[in-house]
């Protein structure tokens, strides 16, 4: 066939262009533009260069946001995954109302916005009218999320426990249900135990949803807000001031624009780089089992 | 092994998915279970392997009960349909496990390994996983991984279904070759006659959950039981027309009228049935004595490197097999030519009255 120009083709991809532009483009040059800048208000600029990004490079508090971020980031992978593998292997399978029932209600969390979950638990947490303040009052421990740190960086990791491990427990869920029932039958035959049921079947078959649950949860528990937001507001003292949480305060509470948007940039660059050894594990391991 | 089924039956809730029957399946023998689908084939291997426990009746190996033992405690290998390898690991410990499950030791489980990989010529892909491999190859590790466990029973459960046509042949010609060893007994399901024929030894034909018949393959494909037996283990299905027995020629109710011969003769006058497999309904009329049948093209199926014509005749439809690929126009006339020697004659009830004379020699030129 032969070739066909005609310039007005460009006229279709116009809205295309105008949503990544409108949607992406423009305010990602807009955070790198005011991360050059010291802003004192419009009009008012000065070109400042690299100033923001090396005083934020230098920032101890954002450091220790940034060490609290990953090891809590990891202390959520360390529980809601196993938790949920475990969830998953003790659900009843086929069609079943016990089947539906679990199912459901194992949703039940996940549908709740997530300022919902934080009042929840601040409301559960409490020593005068929660539950669970109450309870720990009543057996002696003094459980007090809003001036006890460990409390509080507690009661944030058991709020996304909570929250979140039925994502996993669904996604493994899934995974295992492909499993053909023949694999069990010939696991049987070949009078493998349980646990080698799980290591040479169930957790190879799972692998890919495994993977999607790591991620989703890793990336997710990274850029967690409102839960700290809602119970502490990222305290007691800074101990439950996640990266977000500290972005915010400089952005909005001190009006900080500059380095709020250098560490804005620095930000998206630890996730993407994160993103990227994640993608690299998924594409690199286990490339023969999945064809 | 000797495998021992007395009287077993399995019911589920109120469906009997396979009516009592009794088997006894010599050492070392080569059975094949010829049936359709929801013929009670994988039922009946569920309970040969221990796998589900029959309702009523006893299995047992050498002569021992083992009716209530968990599959655990059997000496048996099974391969499915579907490929059924452990997915993270590769050919090489796919095929060791069940030997190192029974802790041999590793100079024994190396050279195991590799003899049976030879055998079933998967030795340059020891060290893939199993995804890396072709569905053929696949299904050739886990008949691998069942051979080297070295059981006392090997139940293959359609084991070629789900491999296109030419690794089937393929696979099927090696197959018999490997289970000659002679130790194991060998239980093949199946629900092609083709396969049935070419794999021989003996066969069991079921058929709704019911034994039909069973024996040596050949003398069930040439003598089979009843209609239901010759539908099951004919393909295409067995052509079956209402007929009257007279003393020296069988008319058919259309008016054909065929000759007697050496085994239908002297047989009681009166009502019967007579069935003609497609390839002794011929197109080319090969001799003088067949005799012509007329009828209406229906269908030309064309299957490999024959056609099997489809024609009306009065009531019903009539398949003949054709040399070669034609195609015939739809409701052209066409002349067919019965055989007189090779037909089939069955009581009006369906059970088989005489059969064709047969050779043990002539099996393999049918399949």
């Amino acid at each position: 066939m032969d070739k066909v120009q005609d310039n007005r083709a460009w006229f279709l991809i116009i809205p295309v262009f105008l949503i990544v532009a409108f949607s992406a483009v423009l305010p990602l040059m807009t955070v790198v533009n005011y991360s050059v800048q010291e802003i004192f208000g419009p009009g008012q600029t000065f070109f400042v260069g690299t100033e923001w990004f090396e005083s934020v490079l230098a920032d101890d508090r954002l450091h220790d946001a940034l060490v609290r971020q990953i090891i809590y980031s990891l202390a959520v992978l360390a529980i809601e995954i196993p938790f949920g593998i475990l969830i998953a292997l003790g659900m009843p399978g086929g069609r079943s109302a016990r089947t539906s029932l679990t199912l459901v209600l194992l949703a039940l969390p996940l549908l709740i916005p997530f300022n919902v979950v934080g009042t929840i638990w601040q409301i559960f947490g409490r020593g005068d009218i929660g539950l669970l303040g109450a309870t720990f009052r009543a057996i002696g421990i003094d459980y007090n999320y809003t001036n006890n740190s460990a409390h509080a960086w507690m009661t944030v990791l058991v709020m996304d426990v909570w929250h979140w491990t039925s994502l996993v427990a669904l996604l493994c869920y899934a995974g295992l249900q492909s499993i053909p029932p023949a694999f069990y039958q010939a696991a049987k035959i070949d009078g493998a135990s349980k646990w080698a049921v799980f290591r040479y079947i169930q957790l190879p078959k799972m692998r890919g949803v495994l993977i999607i649950a790591v991620l989703l949860r890793f990336m997710d528990s990274f850029m967690i807000y409102t839960e700290p937001f809602v119970l502490t507001g990222g305290g007691p003292g800074n101990s439950t001031t996640f990266l977000s949480q500290y972005l915010t305060q400089m952005a909005v509470g001190q009006f900080d624009i500059g380095r709020a948007a250098a560490f804005s940039i620095i930000y998206f660059l630890i996730v993407l780089l994160f993103s990227f050894v994640f993608y690299t594990i998924i594409t690199k391991t286990g490339e023969g089992e999945k064809k | 092994m000797t495998l021992t089924l007395e009287n077993v039956a399995k019911r589920v809730g109120a469906d009997q998915h396979l009516d009592p029957l009794s088997l006894e399946l010599q050492p070392g023998s080569f059975n094949v279970l010829l049936g359709r689908t929801l013929a009670g084939k994988t039922t009946l291997m569920r309970l040969m392997a221990g796998l589900d426990a029959p309702t009523s009746g006893r299995v047992l190996e050498n002569g021992k009960d083992v009716t209530g033992a968990s599959v655990r405690h059997r000496d048996v290998a099974m391969v499915y349909q579907q490929f059924i390898n452990y997915p993270a690991m590769t050919v090489y410990e796919n095929i060791a496990s069940p030997l190192r499950r029974q802790g041999k030791d590793k100079a024994e489980i190396d050279a195991k390994v590799r003899r049976t990989a030879a055998m079933l010529r998967i030795d340059p892909f020891l060290q893939r996983l199993p995804a890396e491999l072709s569905g053929g190859q696949q299904q050739r590790c886990a008949i691998a991984r069942a051979l080297v466990k070295g059981a006392g029973l090997l139940l293959l459960d359609e084991p070629l279904v789900n491999l296109d046509y030419k690794l089937r042949e393929e696979l099927r010609a090696e197959l018999r070759d490997i289970f000659a060893d002679g130790k194991t007994t060998v239980v093949y399901a199946t629900t092609e006659p083709q396969e049935a024929l070419i794999l021989g030894g003996n066969v069991t034909v079921l058929h709704e959950g019911r034994m039909l018949q069973t024996g040596p393959t050949g003398a069930v494909f040439h003598a089979p039981a009843s209609l239901e037996c010759a539908a099951v283990f004919s393909d295409p299905p067995m052509n079956v027309v209402d007929a009257i027995l007279t003393n020296d020629r069988v008319a058919l109710t259309d008016g054909t009228s065929l000759p007697l011969s050496a085994h239908d003769r002297n047989l009681p006058a009166g009502p019967c049935r007579v069935g003609i497999r497609a390839n002794n309904l011929t197109v080319l009329r090969r001799s003088e004595r067949l005799v012509p049948i007329k009828g209406r093209v229906e269908l030309s199926e064309i299957s490999g490197s024959e056609t099997f014509v489809h024609l009306r005749h009065g009531d019903s439809t009539l398949i003949a097999r054709e040399e070669g690929v034609h195609s015939h126009p739809f409701g052209s006339e066409i002349q067919v030519y019965a055989d007189p020697d090779r037909i089939f004659v069955f009581s009006t009830a369906g059970q088989l009255v005489a059969a064709p004379n047969w050779r043990r020699g002539a099996l393999r030129n049918i399949a």
